[in-house]
């Protein structure tokens, strides 16, 4: 369970608040107008932004003392999420030790995520070798080895046509479903939010709000998201 | 963080040690200063000339590396690599071999003048304020050049095929990629060069053609040697000091970040620079400049080829420990400036102070540090037994500004790029320097390290106090083959020298770049 | 195991014997010590009758080795300090860390008399104009004449270089009072102003003037080591300046009697056969076997100025200001 305690972001003249809590294995959109503070909602609970006021918690622990990469989420940026120099399997690996001191088996279970992502032989190339489809499976096989409890998507699908942002999405879906993650996924199409997300949180002025059941809030969206779904 | 808590300290260490070398040093000076004393009208003349000379060196330089830089970067063709590493051979050279290979083409009797008088023209002379910029620029427009030339290079291919995409031709590619790329590098460039003409005496005066051109270094020189007044020299070493953070410190202030933000290592095409008159015009911005860079090391090498064979063998002999040395520092030098150089991206307050301290080693007077390193040490050992790990350490030291400039803007891209991504995994100390940093830096280290180790192998064993007859350098053997009438000999040195210097640098900075480099 | 005693044993024995003989450390400037100086053949030659470990310590040029002995004072490691000139004795003996020498009152083949308690002269040499015979067959024979006719020359600075400040002192000595004249009509002479020979010799060789400050024995190093007989010294006729290099014994040494007689073998025919195709200078003490061939050559001054210690050391700051100015314009 992800609780966000009183939370306050200040940077500069920009503040954002939320309290709410998402229920573990929840799948949550978050959704409102560009520059309303989704990406920086994610980029706190993963430790980026320091919290003015409040707290984060997972399972009842704060977050605060953890640094990025030992809080129990992994995250997906809109880009830049592989090494560039380093191989697909190594990217992926990353995901077992950051030292890349594998074993056996820590090769073996690299390689299979590598098929589960449909990816099986591929795992020496470079990423700047692989398609922008092919990249994204990349770092989800990364996302599939870390295993933490919650995941983070901002956009990095973003990208990709709708055929294949879909098709990705399924395969977030299915990961998630196997590792029981509690997946927050910012979207800007409304399409995707409906298709991933049985509840979407809106980030509107200054706040956002606690999570509600997607389909009500797109088919009945107060006036800050009309105007953005242009309605 | 890139280092972690530990890896700031390590920097923090780093920077403390380069504080002891330079103003602890300093400080010992004047400690040991028998009477206080001021800067006379003389000295202040010394101070109006130094900033002036350097001022004009560093700007020219600066402004002539763009159009240079910008070529190289537009264009490939067969021998570009060589060539780059060639055009930086007048940066490693001892002066007195730089002066003589320029005065042997803009001399009285050089090739120029020979050429004008064919034609019946009037003679050019080089001696004065001319001759100081023509020296400065040949020997600093090599390390303005590949500054900037790296700063081309950090432009990902992505930005330049999104332009190519859009139709963009060069004047909007400078304008929208370039121009931001220049305000980020120029300014660290022009301080480079500022600093390293302020300390320059030898080349200042002898070209200069008098006592005019008499520089800062030039006076703390005739402090320590003629007047033997310590505090003076503490005072104008004081002086040079200052003026070196004031540039710094100006520069930092006018440098932004590019913001061009990071790649994917894919190959760049240029197709905005495909226009043959644009094709013409770098073509003749490359053999300007190698032909005002070359001609003189080709005059050197003329003279100096023919010598090698009948070199005398303490020459070897000092080859050998010059490039031990140069080895050395080299290794020390990297062991420094890495763990510095986390430290001062890593640090959001502390980081501009760590750069700052990394940089000393420009603005040190050569003469003072020896002599404070002398003063504080011999209480302890006999400075004889110290000549080769002083050596090696100040050469370090002395280096450590060219790789740190090397290093920082690379160093800060990458943590722009790649620092959260890098975080999120907990990809954090020896494993993040062994999987991101240092095959990130893989160019930069490599062009660093290729220039510590031609510098250590240039510099005239800094540290006199504490030479020994069985620590002399190559470019020692060189002073005393000329000291001893040997002009011949010492040409044929010249040459060894300048053969290692380059082999050096190539060796390190072809090891470094992979396709990524310029 | 028992050769590894064995050889550790001789090695410590070896050691034993060099730590048994005392040690005498020689202070001087670099080029003395060179491959090409006279270092090697004294250090060999001294070696062979003292039963000691000479041992040289080089460090810069003449100046700086004062400079060197100043910042350590009376803790110096030197027992003899050798290369000092005529013209830095007088701040070398302010520093009252110099003995006076055993050699008693000798009769040196310099110009001058020398009766210093102090220090000993080894060799000596006039400064002047080296030029190629055949690219100048008239050079100027005074200053007057050199400051109204085109030639150029390279000179070195006074501030940095010893044979700089003898041009200084040379030109004050020849015009004690017209010394700022001479300097202004010279001025458009001086292509440049390095900060040490080296360069300016260099430069010299390579073209770039007609003349070069360097000394009267000069042309003898292109005679007899380079058969090359194209340069020369002009003779000026206002007498040409006078230096001459000695070396002293440090009072505070612990080989006393040693550092005597080093100073005794220094003028000896030992030592002093080595200084004229090494130092390029005129011995002290011409050996008994005379200068060597070529050194007949060279132009011999009808006068030779040189001021007293004391004095130089006063009119040098003075002339150094006549100096800058003249050529600061």
């Amino acid at each position: 369970m992800l609780v966000l305690d009183r939370l306050r972001i200040v940077q500069d003249d920009f503040t954002l608040t939320a309290d709410f809590t998402v229920p573990t294995g929840a799948r949550v959109a978050v959704i409102g107008p560009s520059g309303a503070g989704k990406s920086t909602l994610l980029a706190a609970v993963a430790g980026f932004v320091p919290l003015a006021a409040g707290r984060i918690l997972w399972n009842g622990q704060d977050l605060a003392p953890l640094p990025p990469g030992a809080r129990p989420l992994s995250i997906l940026f809109q880009d830049q999420n592989l090494f560039p120099h380093l191989t697909v399997t190594r990217n992926i690996g990353l995901g077992l030790r950051p030292d890349l001191r594998l074993d056996r088996a820590q090769q073996a279970r690299v390689a299979a995520a590598l098929e589960r992502v449909g990816l099986a032989g591929l795992g020496a190339r470079l990423p700047a070798q692989l398609s922008g489809g092919q990249q994204g499976r990349v770092a989800l096989a990364r996302v599939l080895l870390r295993a933490r409890p919650l995941l983070l998507l901002d956009e990095p699908f973003a990208a990709l046509g709708p055929a294949l942002k879909a098709e990705m999405l399924d395969l977030v879906a299915e990961i998630a479903a196997e590792t029981g993650s509690t997946v927050l996924m910012v979207s800007h199409e409304p399409a995707d939010a409906r298709r991933f997300a049985p509840l979407s949180v809106l980030v509107a002025e200054g706040r956002a709000a606690p999570p509600a059941p997607t389909a009500a809030l797109l088919d009945n969206p107060p006036p800050a998201l009309a105007a953005y779904l242009g309605r | 963080m890139i280092g972690g808590r530990g890896g700031a300290l390590i920097g923090l260490g780093v920077a403390g040690l380069i504080l002891c070398l330079t103003l602890g040093t300093l400080a010992a000076v004047a400690w040991r200063a028998e009477a206080a004393s001021g800067l006379g009208p003389a000295d202040w003349a010394a101070l109006r000339f130094t900033l002036l000379q350097a001022a004009l060196s560093a700007t020219v330089s600066a402004a002539l590396a763009v159009p240079v830089a910008r070529a190289f970067a537009r264009r490939r063709f067969r021998g570009r690599g060589v060539l780059i590493a060639l055009l930086g051979a007048p940066f490693i050279l001892p002066v007195i071999v730089a002066v003589l290979g320029l005065l042997a083409v803009f001399g009285r009797s050089g090739l120029m003048n020979d050429a004008l008088r064919a034609l019946g023209l009037p003679e050019v002379s080089i001696y004065g304020l001319q001759g100081v910029l023509v020296a400065h620029v040949f020997l600093n427009l090599p390390l303005a050049t590949r500054l900037v030339l790296q700063g081309w290079a950090a432009i990902p291919a992505e930005r330049f095929r999104l332009a190519a995409s859009l139709g963009l031709g060069p004047a909007e590619v400078g304008r929208f990629l370039e121009r931001p790329m220049l305000r980020a590098v120029l300014p660290g460039a022009w301080v480079a060069v500022f600093v390293l003409c302020l300390t320059s005496f030898a080349v200042a005066l002898t070209l200069g053609g008098g006592p005019a051109a008499t520089t800062l270094e030039l006076a703390i020189y005739q402090a320590f040697r003629f007047d033997f007044d310590l505090s003076r020299a503490a005072l104008l070493a004081a002086v040079q000091f200052a003026l070196c953070l004031a540039a710094a410190g100006l520069a930092a202030g006018v440098a932004r970040p590019a913001g061009l933000g990071a790649g994917l290592d894919r190959p760049v095409d240029r197709r905005d620079a495909g226009s043959p008159w644009l094709r013409v015009q770098d073509g003749a911005v490359i053999a300007a400049a190698s032909l005002f860079l070359l001609l003189p090391l080709a005059m050197v090498l003329l003279r100096g080829v023919p010598q090698l064979g009948a070199l005398p063998g303490p020459v070897w002999e000092a080859a050998a420990r010059s490039v031990a040395v140069a080895l050395a520092s080299t290794l020390l030098c990297v062991a420094l400036a890495l763990p510095l150089a986390i430290a001062a991206v890593d640090l959001r307050r502390g980081g501009r102070w760590l750069e700052a301290a990394g940089m000393l080693g420009l603005a040190t007077s050569p003469l003072v540090l020896g002599t404070g390193l002398f003063v504080l040490l011999r209480p302890l050992v006999r400075p004889a037994d110290l000549a080769l790990p002083v050596t090696v350490l100040v050469n370090a030291v002395m280096a450590l500004p060219f790789v740190l400039r090397a290093l920082l803007p690379a160093l800060r891209d990458l943590r722009a790029g790649y620092g959260r991504l890098a975080e999120s995994l907990g990809l954090a100390g020896m494993a993040r320097l062994r999987l991101l940093t240092l095959p990130r830096l893989r160019a930069p280290l490599g062009f660093g390290a290729g220039l510590a180790a031609a510098l250590s192998m240039g510099d005239l064993g800094v540290i006199a106090l504490f030479a020994d007859q069985r620590t002399e350098t190559l470019p020692l053997q060189l002073y005393r083959l000329m000291g001893a009438y040997r002009m011949d000999a010492a040409a044929g040195a010249a040459v060894l020298l300048l053969g290692l210097s380059l082999g050096l640098f190539r060796a390190f900075d072809r090891g470094g770049r992979g396709h990524a480099g310029p | 195991m028992r050769h590894f005693l064995i050889a550790a044993g001789l090695l410590s024995a070896g050691i034993a014997a060099a730590q048994d003989a005392p040690v005498l450390t020689v202070y001087t400037y670099d080029s003395f010590v060179s491959e090409w100086g006279p270092g090697p053949k004294v250090e060999a030659a001294f070696e062979a009758i003292c039963t000691c470990d000479l041992r040289f310590v080089a460090t810069g040029d003449g100046a700086e080795l004062l400079s060197r002995l100043r910042l350590e004072g009376a803790a110096t490691e030197a027992d003899i300090v050798l290369g000092l000139d005529s013209n830095l004795t007088a701040a070398a003996a302010a520093t009252g860390l110099f003995a006076p020498h055993a050699l008693g009152m000798r009769d040196y083949d310099l110009p001058v008399v020398w009766d210093d308690p102090m220090f000993v002269p080894y060799d000596w040499g006039y400064f002047a104009f080296v030029h190629d015979k055949a690219r100048l067959p008239d050079p100027p024979a005074s200053f007057e004449a050199l400051a109204a006719s085109d030639v150029s020359i390279i000179i070195q600075d006074p501030r940095a270089s010893t044979p700089g400040l003898g041009l200084l002192l040379w030109v004050k000595a020849a015009y004690p009072d017209r010394a700022a004249g001479i300097w202004e009509g010279l001025a458009d002479n001086i292509v440049t102003v390095t900060p040490g020979w080296s360069e300016s010799y260099g430069l010299f060789l390579q073209g770039e003037a007609d003349m070069v400050l360097s000394y009267t024995t000069s042309p003898a190093y292109h005679l007899i080591a380079e058969g090359d007989d194209s340069k020369a010294a002009a003779s000026f006729t206002e007498g040409h300046y006078l230096q001459i290099e000695v070396a002293g014994a440090i009072a505070s040494t612990d080989v006393p009697d040693l550092a005597d007689r080093f100073l005794a073998f220094m003028v000896s025919e030992e030592f002093q056969k080595v200084i004229p195709q090494t130092n390029w200078m005129y011995p002290a003490v011409t050996p008994p076997g005379g200068l060597p061939a070529g050194f007949d050559t060279l132009i011999t001054p009808a006068r030779a100025l040189i001021y007293p210690p004391g004095e130089a050391a006063r009119i040098r700051i003075e002339a150094l200001t006549e100096w800058q100015t003249a050529l600061s314009r």
